[in-house]
């Protein structure tokens, strides 16, 4: 009971990262509460999920196993959350920020009067003080994000209602095995105890899924263009420079915005989060939602007419000067130097 | 969007979603006060963009099926029946708005709530479209808790409606690794994706009907230079509806209806780096390109 949860979204049978990173920044949030770790799985053929998961250092595993639970629709899972919820009282429940968690958290914390926070770059426990009631909280779910476009850095809390939910997108949290040998408990379920017919009022006629192509999160080298590269042109430079480097290349959300890029390739609080080892940022002004996404980054070099641009201040290196001169310069002496 | 065969044309009752928000897109150096708030008044509001997506989707389908009816149902200060008006010069026909000091400082949950009330109030409708999620929280919880509180299906990331056919409705809903069809049975809300086609131009005829729209409060603040246009012409007055107006309970309006509680807000400040500052001469660059490649970052 109170114990800390974790949907676990699958895919093909699959659990997929984003909940492997939630498992493993789950595991040591339930050692910092003192409660155990609990995931669920809901879907079709789930044999395989507890051999997956408790690894992650899993104590209880939910498993609701049934064919009309695979692909995923709104209401039968949501119907099975709350639920869930309602008998096990959880503390605190996480799920990933992708589509389905997007679809699936809002549900279920409207149908459980529960606060949600979205897209949370980190997560933290501690206590809070209401000052209206004079009343202190402890060992509430710090759930900390970019609000207000990335302007500012907001931490919320959840003081009564429970559980306390939070969405992380995926690569925010990093996966880690807890214990090979690790043993949790299976708990199998009626799932019709759970979902009624009705529920299932939406049907799936067709799926086209396609792995991504463009996969810029384990990437090692990212060059990456904002809205000061301008044109379409110009962000075939860095095309150009990432192909030559073995680069990969990104985007902030101002060049997504405008067209100069597909969203495949954002970085940042509302796009994929990387740790490369070098990240050459083209243009970009520096927005939090952004930084947030690519700040652990070992080395970063920005490209920026505006010498005041907010990212100079944690790049490693500071190019003054315009995407379109200094790029062609790099490519150039890149080529000269490793001939 | 194929019609449907006329001789078993249908029309439909819309609710668009609508939501006015501050530009974060292009937040000035002003954007921010000393004392690290937001600065509102430097933002230009605007219409929340994937509504303006909401939108289209909503005046395809009066295309196609002729005799629909779009209302825009908003929540938020005086000003923003603004979002209405701009509604109505796309085509939309008539709009609510929810305005009232209790409904501030809503989260999202206490902003479902007080849509799902004025859904009821309108009552009569076939389906609900709104944005994706809106610009300045990027949340995209408040379609989905609309439709948990309506008890209905919900639909998010839709890019096209396909169509609707015998009050069943279908649609492509694109998602991070893929396409997905699906189907479902009015009534029920669907939210639409920034990918989703841009909202069509303002039409010239609407602008010229609605230019002297406006609300109550609207007219008390500027005294209409054609105050007898109201009564001829109900179309022109905007509603605006309060807490009490749409059966809200107060206590799960607003902040105080809210479960989740902002405990701080920071405003942004980088550990500065040491940093190399160089320009973009020829041998700057080089000689940065040989350390990296010196060091093994790249190469």
């Amino acid at each position: 009971m109170n114990n800390l949860i974790v949907y676990c979204e699958i895919d093909d049978g699959t659990v997929v990262d984003v909940s492997l990173e939630l498992l493993t920044k789950g595991r040591t949030l339930a050692n910092t509460l003192g409660c155990k770790l609990e995931a669920v799985a809901i879907g079709s053929k789930l044999d395989k999920i507890g051999g997956q998961v408790f690894p992650y250092g899993v104590d209880v595993l939910h498993l609701f196993d049934d064919k009309r639970l695979y692909p995923y629709t709104s209401q039968p899972h949501a119907a099975i959350l709350v639920k869930l919820f309602k008998e096990e009282k959880p503390q605190v429940a996480l799920m990933g920020a992708s589509c389905i968690g997007r679809d699936l958290g809002p549900r279920v914390s409207s149908a459980a009067g529960s606060g949600l926070t979205a897209d949370c770059t980190q997560l933290e426990i501690g206590d809070h003080t209401e000052a209206k009631e004079g009343k202190t909280y402890h060992n509430l779910l710090y759930q900390i994000r970019p609000a207000f476009g990335g302007n500012i850095i907001a931490t919320i809390v959840n003081p009564v209602c429970r559980p306390q939910m939070a969405t992380v997108r995926e690569g925010v949290m990093k996966k880690a095995i807890y214990d090979e040998n690790y043993k949790g408990e299976v708990v199998k379920h009626d799932v019709s105890k759970y979902v009624s017919d009705t529920d299932f009022a939406i049907t799936v006629i067709d799926r086209q899924m396609t792995k991504s192509k463009i996969n810029i999160k384990s990437a090692p080298i990212i060059v990456s263009g904002g809205y000061g590269v301008g044109t379409k042109e110009n962000f075939k430079l860095l095309f150009d420079l990432a192909n030559l480097l073995g680069a990969q290349v990104g985007a902030s959300r101002a060049a997504v915005d405008a067209g100069l890029c597909e969203h495949e390739r954002q970085v940042g609080q509302t796009g994929v989060t990387v740790h490369p080892k070098l990240y050459i940022a083209c243009g970009i002004s520096g927005q939090i939602q952004h930084i947030a996404g690519m700040q652990d980054s070992s080395i970063i070099i920005s490209i920026n007419s505006d010498p005041n641009a907010p990212i100079n201040s944690i790049a490693d290196y500071v190019i003054t000067g315009k995407v379109e001169d200094v790029i062609p310069k790099m490519i150039k002496y890149y080529k000269k130097n490793t001939k | 969007m194929q019609p449907q065969n006329k001789l078993n044309s249908m029309s439909l009752k819309i609710i668009v979603l609508a939501k006015q928000v501050p530009d974060t897109r292009n937040v000035g150096k002003d954007a921010m006060k000393e004392d690290g708030t937001v600065n509102r008044a430097a933002l230009p509001a605007i219409f929340n963009p994937e509504d303006l997506n909401a939108l289209e989707q909503a005046l395809r389908l009066k295309d196609a099926y002729p005799g629909t009816t779009i209302t825009l149902l908003t929540m938020g200060p005086a000003r923003a029946a603004e979002i209405i008006r701009e509604g109505l010069y796309h085509g939309a026909d008539g709009g609510f708005l929810l305005t009232d000091r209790a409904f501030a400082g809503a989260d999202t949950l206490a902003t479902s709530y007080a849509i799902s009330m004025a859904i009821r109030k309108i009552g009569d409708f076939d389906l609900i479209i709104g944005g994706r999620q809106a610009i300045d929280g990027d949340t995209a919880q408040v379609g989905p808790q609309v439709a948990e509180k309506l008890k209905m299906p919900q639909i998010t990331y839709v890019e096209e409606i396909l169509g609707v056919k015998e009050g069943t409705i279908t649609v492509k809903r694109r998602l991070e690794h893929g396409v997905e069809t699906v189907e479902g049975k009015l009534p029920l809300l669907i939210t639409i994706n920034g990918t989703a086609p841009e909202c069509r131009p303002r039409n010239a005829r609407c602008i010229q009907k609605y230019k002297y729209a406006s609300t109550p409060t609207e007219r008390k603040t500027v005294e209409p230079a054609f105050p007898e246009l109201y009564e001829n012409r109900p179309y022109l007055n905007l509603t605006e509806w309060s807490v009490a107006d749409v059966n809200a309970d107060p206590k799960l309006c607003g902040l105080s209806g809210s479960p989740t509680k902002v405990k701080a807000v920071e405003s942004v400040v980088f550990q500065a780096k040491e940093c190399r500052t160089l320009s973009d001469s020829d041998s700057d660059v080089e000689s940065l390109v040989k350390e990296l490649l010196g060091n093994k970052i790249i190469g």
